[in-house]
């Protein structure tokens, strides 16, 4: 860690950072979190066939980790987030959102239970005010320990096998969303079955003092398993593929609109699943009840566009004429795996079921002519792709 | 005495909303004649070379507020205007800490968070919720306050979008708008903050120019006004003007120049001239006769009234009114030369926030205090003091090597307990302002080569604001939208036809913002093509 | 052996204090079966009588009554319940240690005695201007305000009178009074008077029972406040056997309507399933089922003691925990060998209510100390001595003084434990420069603290409005954005406390409107 000031330094660096610098061809890093990270090593493109095809190592440690725990820390928890925390065991991993009085996003993150009272909540942005004001009333600790804690994705076919070759014998045995621990050598690391790609995959949480030596263990033992680093953009093609949402992307937290009307619910952004009415009380759960009774006026859905240019920002119409507007792209993306044009989208009732078919309006810059394209988008299922194994325990050794 | 011909319109004072007004009118094709009482134009916005060779902006010292359509309808950039933003700002404790604030989000949190981890993230909560505010009062900054009373079709047409504005917040907003404009500083910034010195850092801007303390009810509204600027949609940002704040004053002369008016300075208007109930123009304090239909006054409400027209020609409620009006000198000035950059210890080598500009308070509680003192009609014994030095970013302003240092203090009070200000009270209150910075500058003192120290009585009497407010009177509810200034008179008309108000005094109230100044002309065009 | 008490009541009005009697008696005249459950062993809350020296009573908390709508005393006839006033109509004086006293009267034919003479004539003008601008706010005092930004027809309906009453003041009045209303009571009073002694006591209603000092603006509200709470006359009045034969009157009302009352019976928690009210739990662990619970406590005993934050919105609960509910008011009460002998006053005055406020710059100075977790150096005082018009709270020929004094802060920066003393001797000190020989007669001396308030009447922060008296929490967002309406965000539970619209004082009106509002969901 560098001893520069923060008004000339902003951004920390990961406790990979040093190997990730080795290896970055492009020197192209984006900020996270109040962190600095690769956007790309080399090339998107290859970095996110290793995704697809064999396994790849992403620094995941600017994502921001809470530990919560605590005789209330149950009770907290399932009045903070919309699914029933009293139905995830310990060692198990689930995937959250979290609203606010009017049943509007905050942000969504994934829940580890690390014991009867103690869970770790991993978020893409900070939290700790609406947390700590969640916890009035709560007998229960909230430290931030994103500092604490080095973090990797290893996420692809192969991952499994690469982790195994690393020494984790034991890591075939997690069944998804499980969380285990080994010891490599003298290191600890603790092990979840979980990802942001929609493929087999992982996610290890180790010491920082050993962050290092751990990178550099995987990047031997998975040489033979085509191991790569990845960046945020071969990332954000696989995430968009495996339908998951991003913040500032796809929604903005309801913590931070300006403008009335911007903040979205779970139900708006697809995610009713994760909504439990049954399980008593929790913070939106009003809100929620009357927004099902009266029905989303609009949703997230799956768009397959026409052609090949990905949507990038595209309006959306009812008709070809472009008069009536029905909603917008969120995210965008030319799929390489499904060889499909995909996007998310928000868009307005009654344009949200499947086969469903709006108009896109595409800009397009050819050698500095911009052309403006109207093409048919189709509304489709999510996820767009998802491999059976993602899901498959154990995995298959390759 | 060359004789003078009939304007237009005369506009009485040549300050910044004088000199915008007039400049809207002049591009309209009207006459129009600026009339200042100093041999100089500008008001309170003003650059001075009243020691050597450094320019003071001895008045009004940041330009955040001047509202970017102004800028660009007059095309004051054209002639010469440059405004560049302060690097943050910083205030600094007695016991050697420090909060600066730094434009880079991640900077700014990692500062915080010295002082507190949660309020380095309720700082963003903070933020959006002062944002949200600015963004339901800025349309408003320039539009006509409507009269509530009024059957009129325009009042009630304004009254409504008002209303839709208002509406379009939603339910929760709505309420927490009512709060927000009603709350004490020290009670909003509760909400959010733990840390003494971020809340006290926040709250500086709450108390600058008015007879509030943080924690008067009210003050949370003073906070937003000073907020409501923006810098190439950089809400929030503060500015200076290159060259001192008189540059301000000079691009809107040249820009007033360019469209055919005139301006005349060490011109005193004795009074403004009614016949039969309506102004026929201005009598000089030499007896010089100008006239003019229109005359629109630069001045403070009570100056306009009281001061400058016959009490006859008012209605008596009115002129009750205009006495019932709050104008307090509750700010202190000083402007210093110095032979070289003075240190400050508490401010990191390399700190970009020494740019900005610097606070001096522990907490609220000491600016409280500063308050109470200024109640009992003394200077605040340790008082709140936001300086800065433009001359590191200007280098027009001093001669190479030396700095300029502006020094805006809160609370000095216009009339003290034990009787008049004196030669000796002016330096013994300058005294108290110079000890409180050398306590965070070892090498203050030895730097200084000259001070020039005002107190609200020689603001007054220099620049002709009435206690020397900044604001031409109070910011409080009573003194906003359709109170401001009088209930019944807040559209820029007065009891006299053709006696028009264009200063701070009217909505939206103070700082270098030209709003009053453009909205004042653009009633008094309607007016005249009403007359046609 | 009287009959098991049932387990199931249509309304459970949680707090005996009056503004739930209040609420337990309108209820229960509409036929539901209702059920007050009072903590302490007798009802009252904060309206009581009790002694305090062997044979020496006084209303403990409020000590006169002169905002309780003359309308609701015949609704509920109170009159027949046993309620009786010793003194109708009690003339307010003005004390200055050294000055002559003034006399300000009673009500709305008070004739001020004593100040300057440009004062005595600009007095009836501007107390009639602002008795105006106090009625066209009426209606919003006594009613359930208005919820913004819904589609509801009464909410508009409400806004529109409201509109209406302001706007039918006329151009003149209506303007003062938007002029006014956001304005400190300081320059209020300078615009129109003189005389020091005149402007600390007319300030003195503004200030009593807020966190404010003349010069806070928002005062003049509090002032418009006070005067639009009641219907019309502004008599104080002191009732034969002090406040608590209000509340003894109410409790007669409420159960001659039908309402049962339990005193002993503190409620541990209120019970909810799915966002919907069950009942409460007693501290004995007994259960009592109601479609409605009323909670007569303060906001943030309600939500976040009885209900629990489990139950709330994060920014809910983010809201009851910034509300503003600490008190600045204390209450000494003196027990006299001897008849006080005030300076300059007749019999007729030490009947009356007595301010010792000598002007406004010492107003702000005593609250000065207040905002730095001091008490006042010179504090500020209302008195009366009820014995005067009510001899039975003494032995023979003894007295009682009654007195609330501000500003005595909640959080003493040094801690009540050591200053107690300090701060009642330096009261008796500052009665005494008033009435000479006070101290010499002084039997026993009982001051309650914010902090005892908190402790002997249940009240979060010992606040007698619950929750601050301020333009951030007043009317539409009285006690707070979502709970205005008396209604809660929790089905069936409802407030009906001083800390909701239109606030404390022993009013009645929370509670009235709370069972308005009770009966139009619950129907």
């Amino acid at each position: 860690m560098s001893s520069t000031p923060h008004f000339e330094q902003p951004l920390l660096k990961t406790p990979f950072h040093a190997r990730a610098r080795a290896l970055s061809q492009l020197e192209r890093f984006v900020p996270w979190a109040g962190y600095t990270t690769v956007d790309v090593f080399s090339s998107v493109e290859h970095e996110y066939f290793a995704i697809r095809n064999a396994t790849t190592v992403y620094d995941l440690t600017p994502m921001v980790k809470y530990r919560i725990a605590g005789p209330d820390a149950v009770g907290y928890l399932n009045r903070l987030v919309t699914r029933d925390v009293r139905k995830l065991q310990p060692h198990r991993v689930a995937y959250c959102v979290w609203c606010n009085d009017a049943g509007h996003l905050i942000d969504d993150g994934t829940l580890f239970r690390l014991g009867a009272n103690e869970f770790r909540l991993c978020t893409a942005e900070r939290q700790m005010d609406w947390l700590l004001d969640s916890a009035i009333g709560f007998d229960v600790e909230i430290a931030e320990v994103t500092e604490q804690i080095a973090a990797l994705a290893l996420q692809g076919p192969s991952s499994c096998a690469a982790l195994k070759d690393f020494g984790m014998a034991g890591v075939a045995a997690l069944k998804p969303f499980e969380i285990g621990h080994f010891s490599v050598g003298a290191n600890e690391v603790m092990v979840s079955r979980t990802g942001f790609t929609g493929d087999l995959g992982y996610e290890l949480w180790m010491r920082p003092e050993e962050a290092e030596s751990i990178w550099d263990g995987l990047m031997a033992a998975g040489r033979a398993r085509g191991i790569r680093a990845i960046g945020s953009m071969a990332l954000n093609v696989a995430r968009i593929e495996a339908g998951f949402i991003m913040p500032n992307v796809d929604f903005v937290s309801a913590e931070h609109t300006i403008h009335t009307d911007r903040a979205r619910s779970p139900l708006e952004l697809g995610l009713g699943w994760l909504v439990d009415f049954k399980k008593g009380h929790f913070t939106g759960r009003r809100a929620l009840v009357a927004e099902e009774r009266r029905g989303v006026r609009r949703r997230l859905v799956g768009l397959d566009v026409e052609g090949n240019k990905p949507a990038h920002h595209a309006l959306l119409y009812g008709d070809r004429s472009g008069k009536h507007e029905v909603g917008s792209v969120t995210s965008a993306i030319w799929s390489p795996t499904c060889k499909r044009n995909l996007a998310l989208a928000m868009l307005a009732a009654p344009h949200l079921q499947l086969g469903a078919c709006v108009w896109a309006e595409i800009y397009l810059n050819r050698e500095l002519v911009w052309e403006r394209r109207m093409v048919r988008a189709r509304v489709v299922e999510k996820p767009f792709y998802a491999p059976e194994r993602r899901r498959a325990t154990p995995p298959a050794d390759h | 005495m060359p004789k003078s011909r009939r304007h237009d319109a005369i506009i009485v004072g040549a300050g910044h909303n004088g000199l915008v007004a007039a400049c809207y009118l002049a591009r309209a094709g009207l006459d129009v004649l600026v009339l200042e009482r100093n041999s100089y134009i500008g008001g309170a916005a003003v650059s001075r070379k009243l020691y050597q060779d450094f320019t003071y902006s001895n008045c009004s010292y940041v330009c955040s507020l001047l509202r970017p359509e102004i800028m660009r309808t007059l095309e004051l950039p054209r002639y010469g205007l440059q405004i560049i933003p302060y690097e943050g700002g910083c205030t600094m404790m007695h016991n050697g800490g420090h909060l600066a604030l730094y434009d880079n989000h991640d900077a700014l949190r990692r500062e915080i968070a010295r002082h507190s981890a949660r309020d380095a993230e309720a700082y963003d909560r903070y933020a959006r919720d002062v944002m949200r505010q600015c963004r339901f009062i800025k349309p408003l900054l320039m539009r006509e306050p409507p009269d509530p009373t009024s059957f009129k079709p325009r009042d009630i047409g304004e009254l409504l979008y008002l209303g839709k504005r208002f509406h379009a917040m939603g339910e929760e907003r709505m309420y927490d708008t009512l709060r927000f404009w009603t709350m004490s500083a020290a009670d909003f910034l509760d909400e959010y903050f733990e840390s003494e010195i971020v809340k006290a850092h926040f709250a500086g801007s709450s108390i600058i120019g008015t007879a509030l303390g943080p924690r008067s009810p009210g003050s949370a509204y003073v906070l937003l006004h000073h907020y409501m600027g923006d810098i190439d949609n950089t809400v929030g940002a503060w500015g200076f003007a290159r060259g001192g704040m008189g540059a301000v004053s000079a691009a809107l002369a040249a820009s007033f120049k360019a469209s055919s008016g005139t301006i005349r300075s060490a011109a005193a208007v004795r009074e403004i001239l009614v016949r039969g109930g309506r102004t026929i123009g201005v009598a000089l304090e030499d007896g010089e006769e100008i006239h003019s239909s229109v005359v629109i006054s630069n001045l403070d409400v009570r100056r306009t009234f009281l001061e400058t027209m016959q009490a006859a020609n008012l209605p008596d409620e009115f002129l009750k009114q205009v006495r019932n009006f709050k104008i307090r000198g509750s700010s202190g000035k000083l402007n210093i030369a110095l032979d070289g950059m003075p240190d400050f210890p508490a401010i990191p080598p390399g700190s970009p926030t020494i740019r900005g500009d610097l606070h001096v308070t522990d907490s609220i509680e000491m600016m409280e205090r500063a308050y109470d003192d200024w109640k009992e009609g003394r200077w605040s014994r340790a008082p709140y003091i936001d300086m800065l030095i433009p001359s590191q970013l200007d280098p027009t302003l001093v001669p190479h090597g030396k700095h300029y240092m502006s020094v805006f203090v809160q609370y000095c009070p216009y009339r003290l307990a034990d009787g008049e200000w004196t030669a000796q009270k002016r330096a013994a209150f300058g005294a108290t302002v110079i000890d409180t910075i050398a306590e965070h500058s070892p090498n203050f003192k030895d730097l200084i080569l000259h001070a020039e120290i005002r107190t609200p009585w020689d603001i007054e009497n220099e620049v002709g604001l009435t206690e020397g407010n900044i604001f031409q009177g109070e910011l409080t509810l009573d003194q906003l939208l359709f109170n401001r200034p009088i209930p019944g008179y807040a559209q820029y008309r007065s009891p006299v036809r053709g006696v028009y108000m264009c200063g701070a005094t009217t909505h939206p109230g103070g700082g270098v913002m030209g709003a009053p100044g453009a909205n004042a002309a653009r009633a008094v065009l309607r007016d005249l093509r009403r007359a046609h | 052996m009287a009959a098991p008490a049932p387990s199931e009541y249509d309304c459970i009005v949680i707090g005996g204090g009056h503004n739930g009697l209040v609420c337990a008696a309108y209820l229960a005249k509409s036929g539901r079966s209702v059920l007050v459950l009072e903590a302490a062993a007798q009802v009252g809350g904060a309206a009581v009588t009790r002694e305090f020296a062997p044979g020496f009573r006084v209303s403990s908390c409020a000590h006169v009554l002169h905002l309780m709508p003359e309308a609701m005393i015949k609704e509920l006839a109170l009159g027949a319940h046993g309620l009786r006033l010793a003194n109708a109509a009690m003339p307010t004086t003005a004390l200055s240690p050294g000055a002559a006293p003034l006399a300000l009267g009673s009500g709305e034919r008070g004739k001020l005695v004593g100040a300057a003479r440009v004062d005595e004539l600009a007095y009836p003008r501007y107390a009639a201007r602002l008795r105006r601008l106090a009625r066209a706010l009426q209606p919003m005092m006594s009613g359930v305000p208005p919820r913004l930004g819904t589609d509801a027809w009464s909410d508009r309906w409400s806004l529109l009178r409201l509109a209406w009453q302001v706007r039918r003041l006329g151009r003149g009045d209506m303007r003062e009074l938007l002029r006014i209303i956001g304005m400190n009571v300081y320059d209020l009073l300078e615009e129109h008077f003189e005389s020091p002694l005149l402007k600390g006591a007319l300030a003195f209603d503004a200030v009593l029972g807020t966190n404010f000092g003349p010069r806070s603006p928002g005062t003049v509200l509090t002032l418009l406040y006070r005067m639009a709470a009641h219907d019309g006359s502004s008599n104080l009045a002191q009732p034969v056997g002090g406040l608590g034969a209000v509340s003894d009157a109410l409790a007669q009302a409420a159960i001659a309507a039908g309402a049962s009352i339990r005193t002993d019976a503190a409620v541990r928690r209120i019970s909810v399933h799915e966002d919907r009210v069950q009942g409460v739990v007693l501290e004995s662990g007994q259960a009592i089922s109601a479609d409605a619970v009323i909670s007569s406590c303060d906001p943030k005993t309600t939500f976040l003691g009885l209900l629990g934050s489990e139950q709330l919105d994060t920014g809910f609960v983010r809201r009851v925990s910034h509300l503003r509910t600490r008190g600045l008011a204390a209450k000494l009460h003196l027990a006299l060998e001897a008849r006080p002998n005030f300076t300059g006053l007749g019999a007729e005055a030490l009947a009356g209510r007595l301010l010792i406020a000598p002007s406004l710059e010492a107003i702000e100075r005593a609250y000065n100390h207040a905002k730095y977790a001091q008490f006042s150096r010179e504090p500020i005082f209302e008195i009366t001595v009820p014995t005067l018009s009510d001899p039975t709270l003494a032995p023979p020929g003894k007295h009682v003084l009654s007195a609330i004094i501000q500003y005595v802060p909640y959080a003493l920066a040094s801690g009540w434990d050591g200053e107690r003393q300090r701060f009642t001797d330096l009261a008796i000190d500052a009665l005494e420069r008033c009435a000479p020989g006070l101290r010499a007669a002084v039997r026993h001396a009982e001051l309650l603290t914010p902090v005892d308030i908190e402790k002997q009447f249940r009240i979060n922060g010992g606040h007698w409005h619950h929750v601050d008296l301020a333009f951030d929490q007043f009317f539409m967002v009285r006690p707070l954005p979502g709970a205005a309406q008396y209604r809660t965000p929790v089905a069936g539970l409802f407030l009906c406390g001083a800390g909701c619209h239109p606030g404390g004082g022993v009013m009645g009106a929370a509670g009235r409107n709370a069972a308005r509002q009770v009966l139009k969901r619950v129907a």
